[in-house]
């Protein structure tokens, strides 16, 4: 049984390269690099990086970042955000990523997942998933950083995109994402049980008691959290603890 | 300074290997040829993909002999993932291969051993565990790294060792048990990615430096 790993994740949204973001006096805009480091310091079993504005803003900035997380942070980096095709995830992985994550690109055209994943391997695509509750016990897939409906039931998408190639699924909450308030717990669990590759689950996490939740109750294989982290309310190090002293098997670091 | 040679044989992502010994203190040279592998202080073997693979680049680079002598010697070397599976004799992925031969055993698919529900490939952490009966770890490169803490390891294939001596730390795979680390003399070889394993890894690699 693989350990439950805690993943610190940035996302970049709107026309700032970080938006919003203090910690605690340092204001660091358009440097990514400087969050990444900090959380990999803090003990992030994985870094997870969207640029969701990516191709708005020039191709170049998501390789520019990759490049520079190399040089501090040993811990598998995941990279999403305008990966439109195969060029796009070489040039990636060869300059420190090891997955990439795509949303829009495969909704638009699936094949791109096939194609990624026979060219470097499954464990190297993730899937993001954004999904929205639409009904009871059903979700549907939105694109373009979480504005745009997809049209197709998350279950089944992440079912086609695992037969298709990907190795992973980053499967994140719009509805919860950045209110703090908890895991879409039905949503994990009805995914987890949909795939026979790992789940992520993203979007909701406030308390240490969100982890558990999700990790014991929506059997998510791995938990990232951004906005509860960013503001300093929690730091990697609580969230192990509160992981350990819960029973849940994770990485022990010093 | 330590110079490093990293074997560049065109299977896999040698920006994250260069970085992590760079930030150790170490200058990093890539290599393709045979006249800078024999003159190497340390050289290091990385590598991701299938075992037949590696060892037809190898092959089509002429640098198999050249590295089998420059183990020889008994100058340091560090195989990393497929590169530690190509220190085997043999190896059983998509075929029969000859590897570079410094180790006795195979490697094999990790459920070829043993039945189990566990998925392929295994991807994430783990814990290192020592092979000995006193559960503690007996190599320098493992200085400062205490059974139980966790590497990270991407792979679908293993190496078996028919020598336990070349086992410097295991990992389990359901209840099967693999080499995560070999050893022999100063060649040593990680299943996991060093580079990718926190700081346990960047611990062992410094200890690879000081071999």
């Amino acid at each position: 049984m693989a350990m439950v790993r805690l993943i610190a994740r940035m996302d970049i949204k709107g026309p700032n390269l970080i938006k919003g973001i203090h910690l605690e006096g340092l204001r660091v805009v358009g440097d990514p690099y400087a969050f990444a480091t900090r959380y990999y310091e803090q003990g992030a079993d994985e870094i997870v990086y969207i640029d969701a504005v990516a191709s708005l803003y020039g191709r170049n900035s998501l390789d520019d970042i990759v490049r520079r997380a190399a040089n501090g942070i040993f811990v598998p980096l995941t990279v999403g955000g305008g990966i439109r095709n195969v060029e796009d995830a070489r040039r990636l992985l060869r300059s420190g990523a090891d997955k990439v994550a795509l949303n829009t690109a495969a909704v638009l055209r699936p094949a791109l997942i096939s194609e990624i994943a026979s060219a470097f391997g499954n464990q190297c695509v993730v899937l993001s998933i954004a999904a929205k509750t639409v009904g009871d016990m059903r979700w549907e897939a939105y694109t373009n950083g979480g504005r745009e409906r997809s049209g197709l039931d998350v279950i089944d998408w992440a079912r086609r995109a695992v037969e298709l190639g990907a190795g992973e699924i980053l499967l994140t909450s719009v509805d919860r994402e950045g209110t703090r308030t908890g895991f879409d717990i039905d949503l994990v669990r009805s995914v987890v049980g949909a795939v026979p590759v790992p789940v992520i689950a993203s979007g909701g996490m406030g308390t240490t008691e969100h982890l558990v939740d999700v990790v014991r109750n929506g059997h998510a294989d791995a938990v990232a959290f951004a906005h509860c982290i960013h503001y300093g309310r929690l730091t990697i190090p609580d969230i192990r603890t509160a992981a350990l002293i819960a029973d849940i098997k994770v990485r022990q670091t010093a | 300074m330590t110079h490093v040679l990293i074997v560049d044989y065109g299977l896999s992502n040698l920006h994250s290997v260069q970085r992590a010994f760079e930030k150790l203190g170490a200058t990093v040279e890539f290599v393709q040829s045979v006249d800078s592998i024999r003159k190497a202080e340390r050289i290091v073997l990385p590598g991701v993909g299938a075992f037949g693979v590696g060892m037809h680049e190898l092959t089509q680079r002429g640098l198999v002999e050249p590295l089998r002598d420059y183990i020889a010697t008994g100058r340091p070397f560090l195989g990393i993932c497929v590169g530690m599976q190509l220190m085997f004799s043999r190896g059983e992925e998509n075929g029969n291969h000859v590897g570079l031969g410094l180790l006795k055993g195979a490697v094999c698919r990790l459920d070829r051993l043993e039945q189990t529900a566990e998925k392929i490939p295994h991807v994430g952490w783990s814990p290192l565990r020592s092979p000995f009966p006193d559960g503690e770890f007996h190599h320098p490169l493992l200085d400062g790294v205490h059974p139980g803490e966790a590497a990270y390891f991407v792979h679908s294939y293993a190496g078996f060792s028919e020598d336990c001596e070349d086992i410097v730390a295991e990992a389990e795979f359901g209840s099967a048990n693999f080499a995560a680390i070999v050893g022999r003399g100063r060649a040593v070889g990680c299943q996991f990615h060093p580079e990718k394993s926190g700081k346990v890894g960047l611990k062992i690699l410094s200890n690879f430096l000081a071999l």
